[in-house]
């Protein structure tokens, strides 16, 4: 935080500290009263997002924290992101790409975005295909994303059918070298790791995160 | 209340029965049965076993029925789970318009189970209304957003109010046709559960007479898991930690009234002193030990209690892993209550409760749908050598019931292994 005035130090704080109401407020005033630079401002958001991620790591937060947070991100990027054509500077360079959907014949989401957003917030483009995905439609959008890592997820028993099928089809089209699989979600284990294929599995987001940097060879 | 249901056949199979019942009592009574006991929850698994769609469990009540008593029939478990009532809810649920789940023919294949639709069936902005009158919340609100038979009650005059002659204008709604339609749909639904009902009373008579008692009549739920699952969502719960907090507690501590009158209501209409309790929402990772300790397990402790004090016997599953909450929810009063264990480290809870609580628990669901017969018996194993014969009250089971795609050669491997290892 060296190299920020105390107005930005406190929007960091605030938002770190999930002080949801005076972070939004101050955000705002930057944005909307002072003509603050948006995307300084999401910047500064994607700091706070950082010190988040990390109080979760050591398990300071839990899942309630990191919904607010993304919940907060999202309600202050809805105010700068209109106003960055307006501005210099641009997006910061992505780590890699990662695919991400629920498998098929499972519902569940929560999870998978939880996954989604602690990714997007430790600097990976993300793209999040949705619940139920068909095996063909996992092959297309890999072909079309190119991702660097896909990952699985699945909450229910079903999903360990689900996940051997995605993989072993993703092996026919030739594709499964060119990344790295992963797969998660609440019944996953090294049982069904093995069983599908994946090359590693997670039980939560910061797995995860940490399972993407590793692969991708960034600090974790 | 002592052992559910009535009629037994011959004294062959009222002493088996007995001596079951014995072995789940004893459990809950911390007293070592003569051998552990198993016992059997199963849903789609049965579909599975019967060779059968999903769908057709899900509408077929004597087709479930048949099954339910052929898989207890090989298995002879100590204890058997409402079979017919957890698989053939299609009828129900479409008679009332059930929306909180997509099920076999409505939104999922017919090979598919049901799945439970995260939603905000309760807004934020929702908590006065609710908290101030829980009653017309649900008649107004609530119901016919889970339920379309339902969605005309939206409509009924507010009651409180109508006193003395003001009463008599205060009720001309209720010629409203969309209201009169909602309460002849309610009714045609009463009557299709009322047959699902019949069926499952049905069966455990018949199950009875056969030697085996059901694991438990009625299911309850935590005042957390109420609110996070079925009217907040999962998300919106979260952010109400921060943004309700204060009524988000005063709400969890008002349901405790309604959902104990709701339970011992149940309680008696099933004959049955054991009560399931799935929650959801305890799990380590879910929440910090302090928010844990400030809105899931004082209400949860609280319905307990209740629960207890009534003559009831709580059975909480407590879903994937709450290693770290076991001194917390040691705080029980001991021989009253089977906790039911999905991912918890079994050993541990027994290191931790093994003087508080009955065990149940937990053939990993992993481990039953993939793998061999000789690790479920490695896995049985482990458990009655570090568990049961060390002391622990432990009933066996998988870690949430049998898993729906679970080999059949698997659940007897785990059913034999119990009576290898533990009598």
């Amino acid at each position: 935080m060296a190299d920020m005035n105390d107005q930005e130090k406190q929007l960091v704080t605030w938002l770190a500290d999930m002080n949801e109401d005076d972070a939004f407020a101050l955000a705002k005033k930057m944005l909307l009263e002072e003509g603050a630079n948006p995307t300084r401002v999401l910047e500064l958001c994607r700091n706070a997002m950082d010190i988040v991620g990390k109080r979760f790591e050591k398990g300071e937060y839990f899942l309630p924290e990191l919904v607010l947070a993304g919940e907060m991100l999202e309600n202050i990027g809805a105010i700068a992101k209109p106003l960055i054509k307006q501005a210099p500077g641009g997006e910061p360079k992505k780590l890699a790409k990662i695919l991400i959907g629920t498998v098929h014949g499972d519902l569940h989401d929560i999870g998978k975005n939880i996954v989604t957003f602690m990714l997007d917030i430790n600097g990976f483009e993300v793209k999040d295909i949705g619940i139920d995905v068909p095996v063909k439609t996992f092959i297309d959008e890999i072909s079309q994303f190119q991702p660097d890592v896909v990952g699985l997820s699945g909450f229910l028993t079903l999903a360990f059918d689900s996940m051997k099928e995605t993989i072993a089809a993703i092996q026919e089209a030739g594709l499964r070298d060119k990344f790295k699989i992963m797969i998660g979600g609440g019944q996953v284990d090294e049982t069904v790791r093995n069983y599908t294929g994946a090359d590693a599995f997670g039980t939560n987001a910061i797995d995860a995160v940490s399972l993407c940097k590793n692969w991708m060879g960034v600090a974790a | 209340m002592t052992t559910p249901q009535s009629q037994v056949q011959t004294p062959a199979a009222k002493a088996a029965y007995d001596a079951r019942w014995q072995r789940i009592m004893d459990c809950v009574n911390l007293k070592q049965p003569d051998r552990m006991p198993v016992s059997m929850f199963a849903t789609f698994w049965l579909a599975k076993y019967g060779g059968i769609t999903n769908r057709q469990l899900m509408y077929d009540y004597e087709k479930v029925g048949e099954i339910g008593e052929r898989a207890i029939l090989e298995f002879e478990p100590d204890a058997h789970s409402n079979l017919v009532l957890q698989c053939a809810l299609g009828p129900s649920l479409d008679a009332v318009g059930f929306k909180q789940l997509q099920w076999p023919g409505h939104g999922v294949s017919d090979t598919q189970p049901y799945q439970y639709l995260d939603r905000e069936y309760m807004k934020a902005d929702e908590y006065d209304e609710f908290l101030f009158d829980p009653t017309g919340y649900y008649l107004s609100k609530y119901l016919p957003r889970i339920a379309g038979a339902f969605e005309g009650l939206d409509e009924l005059p507010y009651l409180p109010g109508l006193h003395y002659l003001r009463m008599l204008s205060g009720i001309i709604p209720f010629i409203n046709p969309r209201i009169r339609e909602s309460m002849e749909k309610v009714i045609k639904a009463a009557e299709e559960v009322k047959r699902l009902n019949d069926h499952q009373f049905e069966f455990i008579a018949r199950m009875k007479m056969r030697g085996f008692p059901t694991a438990f009549g009625t299911t309850s739920i935590g005042p957390y898991d109420l609110i996070a699952d079925y009217f907040r969502g999962a998300t919106g719960m979260m952010k109400d930690l921060y943004r309700n907090k204060e009524k988000l507690l005063q709400l969890l501590d008002k349901s405790i009234v309604f959902i104990l009158r709701q339970t011992f209501a149940a309680a008696k209409q099933w004959n049955h002193p054991i009560v399931f309790i799935p929650t959801h929402w305890a799990p380590d990772a879910f929440m910090s030990p302090k928010q844990f300790e400030t809105f899931w397990w004082p209400t949860f402790r609280k319905l307990m209690i209740g629960l207890i004090d009534g003559g009831l016997i709580p059975m909480p599953l407590l879903e994937a892993d709450c290693t770290k909450r076991l001194e917390v929810i040691g705080d029980i009063p001991p021989g009253k209550c089977i906790y039911w264990f999905e991912r918890t480290d079994m050993v541990r809870a027994f290191e931790v409760l093994g003087d508080v609580v009955a065990l149940r628990g937990n053939i990993s669901p992993s481990l039953l749908t993939t793998g061999k017969p000789e690790e479920v018996d490695a896995a049985v194993r482990h458990l009655a050598e570090n568990v049961f014969h060390k002391g622990g009250k432990l009933t066996l089971d998988a870690a949430f019931g049998i898993p729906d795609e679970t080999p059949v050669e698997n659940v007897r491997a785990m059913f034999a292994a119990a009576r290898k290892y533990a009598g």
